[in-house]
């Protein structure tokens, strides 16, 4: 061998920084929102009242809901810019049920707009995978066709309050103390989201898809259907959350859901997804959706005009995409320090 | 092997893209337990047998036959299920995920409820990397792993997978020599457990070292199959070429004229300490050390890419503005950098386009380029470098490794540059085109060009330099001219076994 190379060798264990780190992201949204909570609370004790705690949670869950769908999808290098408009679509045309059909039962509602979300996510992941099309630009023009869909079934009307049943309007605001128990519904689907992309080979190969795509389709991966089943649960995610929206607000007409893509997107930002794929997890995710919701909350409690909402949403995502960056370079040359130094 | 039945066969295959012949009726037979050489240019056919054996070209004739019945590779799932893994130069892993689940992707163990056993899968890791003696983390991202250590990790993958076939695409083109001795050790391991591995590489005395035999091909076709025993170095270059390969004249000796290049004291703080030299017009100067020296990054100093913080460059006597690559170029500097796919090429760019892309100023009336002139241009280098090429106008990722090369240099020697850096110019390149590499660097310093190669190898190294200067951990430790530079005094030099005045 005439080439003129050694190692300077040494090798540690890089796991315990590993870990350290991706704890640390969701510790780090935790700690922001408490900073939050104890900051807007000292200057506004109502803050922290039964109230406002059960006024932030009900704002969260949708958008927390929204964020996991969405998550699953980023996950694997792909966006769903459409949930805003398959829920407006799914908020109108489940709730608009208990006037056509008399006696729905309220699961019946449910799996309704379950099947609307599941149908127009099929749709996005169809066209990604198998016309193999950027999905940014297939659910950025199905935002539109989702919506237009919506406007053309509503035209100027709307559903309101007092045609849906009680039993309907009281799902969001019933509580243990306060918190609701679509909360704990909503965290609790997220803890299996989590474990389910942390430990079933479906998952793993959402993350594998996001982090090389070339390299999942090497390694066996069927990458088109995994892909088409991210956009299918998003879509049926933002299909539930129509139904929820509609419960929570009770008027329903053709502007429901526009614009949450957005701030769905900010949340799984926010939560610590790599907007490129191939790491974050739902918790964080929801995590960044709980921060929004708070940080809007406390804004109005605190008397700030809601001007400055989407100021502070703005900087928020540029702060966790700037840590998000200076986290991947730093975890890069720390990793890279500890193993064989040597291949240039 | 000898009298048993070959493990895989590849029987008269031929495939064509369009109308490039890349293999035309060609054959290799591998018998479990042996190491097989593949040998051969740029551009003979290497690489579509080996995609053809990793499912991704299907032969337009001829058959594979595995444990002598046919079969038919559709997919790189169907090739791996065949017992078929293939190595490739650069690895694709996934950053994201760790060394464990790289190796698993796809087939994880799995416990009750089709959930991962990730205890099973991290045992399972730890006991396929023990044979091999490597220390590497389970639970470790593969991000940041260096290109040894991700080729460990796919080794690891066709051993979980209990491939039977595993073909090494160039495995060892960017190892330092312990790495390469390292993979020497899992190529062992994988014969000792029956597997035929196919191996290709340009570096001849490995091929000698670890083969039992040897492929020639060229154009496409089989040239020569023989037991390396029976070979020598000799006869293995003249069935990849298709001649004798001249040997090198020292003949024409260069006289050095006046500095063009100095480097003053030099300093960028972590990276080198105080590098002083100078180039001579006509002269080649070589900067010789170990990976992780310096090297590169005192070149990427010199044409401005980086910055630094102490110390001066001039260039024809006048101080080159630091941090600013045009200003580099405008003073007559050219760099052909480490990595052409990156950093050299604009791979979906023509040939053309590539060639031109540093003299647009020359290429261009009233600020918009005309695109004949360019190709014109483009043509008239080709020629000069004697460049294999199907249409200037294909992007330059059609060319081979070598070609690709070529227009890099090509894009550089187009501006009469008064001095030219090339930093291990002739990597991963096949032996032929190595060789007019390095007559084009001597034809450069004749002609006054002053040359600053920085290479790994050392036969390279001492065929082409006048000087050699060496690196050690960010500092220029010897100057070596003419006679006081051989293999012994480089690497006591690089490796800091002896100290020589610089």
């Amino acid at each position: 061998m005439a080439s003129l190379a050694f190692p300077a060798s040494a090798r540690l264990s890089s796991r315990r920084f590993v870990e350290a780190v991706m704890r640390a992201r969701e510790f780090g949204i935790v700690a922001v929102l408490v900073v939050f909570v104890v900051v807007t609370t000292s200057v506004q004790p109502r803050f922290f009242d039964n109230q406002n705690i059960k006024f932030v949670f009900s704002n969260a869950v949708i958008y927390a809901l929204l964020a996991l769908g969405e998550t699953v999808v980023v996950i694997s290098r792909n966006y769903d810019l459409s949930v805003g408009s398959v829920l407006g679509l799914s908020a109108y045309l489940s709730s608009d049920l208990f006037q056509r059909a008399h006696g729905i039962p309220i699961v019946g509602v449910f799996a309704v707009g379950l099947a609307i979300g599941v149908g127009c996510g099929a749709v996005n992941g169809a066209i990604v995978a198998v016309a193999r099309v950027p999905s940014l630009v297939v659910t950025l023009a199905t935002l539109y066709i989702y919506r237009a869909t919506d406007v053309l079934i509503i035209g100027g009307g709307m559903v309101v309050a007092n045609t849906l049943p009680g039993g309907f309007l009281s799902i969001p605001t019933s509580s243990v103390g306060p918190v609701p128990y679509l909360a704990i519904a909503v965290a609790a689907a997220v803890a299996a989201a989590a474990y389910y992309l942390g430990t079933f080979r479906p998952g793993r190969d959402l993350y594998a898809i996001g982090s090389n795509p070339e390299a999942a389709r090497l390694a066996g991966v069927p990458t088109g259907k995994r892909v088409f089943w991210g956009f299918v649960v998003s879509g049926g995610v933002a299909g539930l959350a129509g139904v929820l929206w509609a419960a929570t607000y009770g008027t329903i007409d053709s502007t429901a859901g526009y614009g949450y893509e957005l701030t769905v997107i900010a949340a799984v930002v926010v939560g610590g997804v790599n907007i490129f794929g191939g790491s974050g997890t739902v918790v964080g995710a929801a995590l960044g959706a709980l921060l929004l919701a708070t940080i809007n909350q406390a804004l109005y409690v605190l008397g700030i005009s809601s001007f400055w909402d989407p100021a502070i949403d703005g900087a928020l995502i540029l702060a966790a995409i700037s840590l998000d960056h200076w986290i991947t370079v730093r975890l890069t040359s720390a990793l890279r320090k500890r193993s064989v130094r040597g291949a240039a | 092997m000898g009298t048993d039945k070959p493990l895989l066969v590849l029987e008269h295959v031929s495939k064509s893209f369009g109308a490039v012949q890349a293999l035309d009726d060609a054959s290799i037979e591998l018998f479990a337990g042996e190491a097989h050489a593949l040998v051969g240019e740029n551009g003979a056919g290497k690489s579509t047998l080996v995609k053809m054996l990793a499912g991704v070209h299907r032969p337009d004739r001829g058959r594979l036959l595995i444990d002598g019945r046919e079969a038919v590779l559709s997919s790189p799932a169907a090739a791996r299920a065949a017992g078929i893994a293939v190595i490739y130069q650069e690895p694709t892993l996934f950053p994201d995920l760790s060394v464990a689940e790289n190796i698993f992707m796809g087939r994880q163990p799995l416990r009750r409820g089709r959930r991962i056993d990730k205890k099973l899968m991290r045992r399972q890791v730890v006991e396929i990397l023990k044979p091999l003696g490597v220390g590497l983390d389970p639970d470790r991202l593969c991000r940041g792993l260096s290109i040894a250590d991700q080729q460990i990790v796919e080794i690891a993958k066709a051993l979980s997978l209990d491939a039977r076939v595993i073909v090494m695409d160039e495995p060892t083109a960017a190892l330092s020599a312990y790495e390469v001795e390292r993979l020497f050790g899992a190529v062992g391991a994988l014969r000792h457990n029956g597997a035929a591995v196919l191996f290709i590489s340009h570096r001849l005395e490995e091929v000698f070292q670890i083969c039992q035999r040897a492929t020639v091909m060229r154009d496409g076709r089989r040239v020569l199959c023989a037991p390396v025993s029976s070979l020598s170095a000799g006869d293995l270059v003249r069935a990849m070429v298709g001649r004798d390969m001249e040997a090198r004249g020292d003949g024409m000796r260069r006289v050095p004229g006046e500095p063009v290049l100095q480097v003053e004291r030099l300093t960028r703080e972590g990276v080198f300490v105080d590098i002083s030299f100078e180039v001579r017009s006509g002269e080649v100067v070589a900067l010789a050390g170990l990976v992780g020296a310096g090297r590169s990054e005192v070149a990427r100093a010199i044409f401005g890419i980086d910055s630094y913080d102490a110390g001066s460059v001039k260039v024809g006597g006048k101080p080159l503005r630091k941090g600013a690559p045009v200003a580099a170029m405008a003073a007559g500097v050219g760099l052909v950098p480490e990595d052409r796919r990156l950093q050299g090429l604009v791979m979906e760019l023509s040939t053309a386009a590539n060639i031109g892309l540093a003299s647009l100023g020359r290429l261009r009336r009233y600020r918009l380029l005309r695109r004949a002139v360019e190709r014109r241009f483009a043509e008239e280098w080709a020629t000069r470098l004697r460049l294999k090429y199907g249409r200037l106008s294909d992007a330059v990722s059609t060319l081979s490794g070598g070609n690709q090369q070529k227009v890099v240099l090509a894009k550089w020697l187009s501006r009469n540059p008064r001095v030219l850096i090339v930093d291990e110019p002739t990597r991963g390149i096949d032996v032929a085109t190595k060789a007019e590499v390095h007559r084009l660097l001597a034809d450069l310093a004749r002609s006054g060009v002053a040359v600053l190669m920085i290479s790994s190898e050392l036969p390279e190294v001492l065929a082409v330099a006048d000087r050699v200067l060496v690196m050690r951990e960010g500092r220029l430790v010897a100057a070596l001219g003419g006679e006081e530079a051989t293999e012994q005094t480089i690497v006591a030099a690089a490796t800091g076994q002896a100290e020589v005045a610089a």
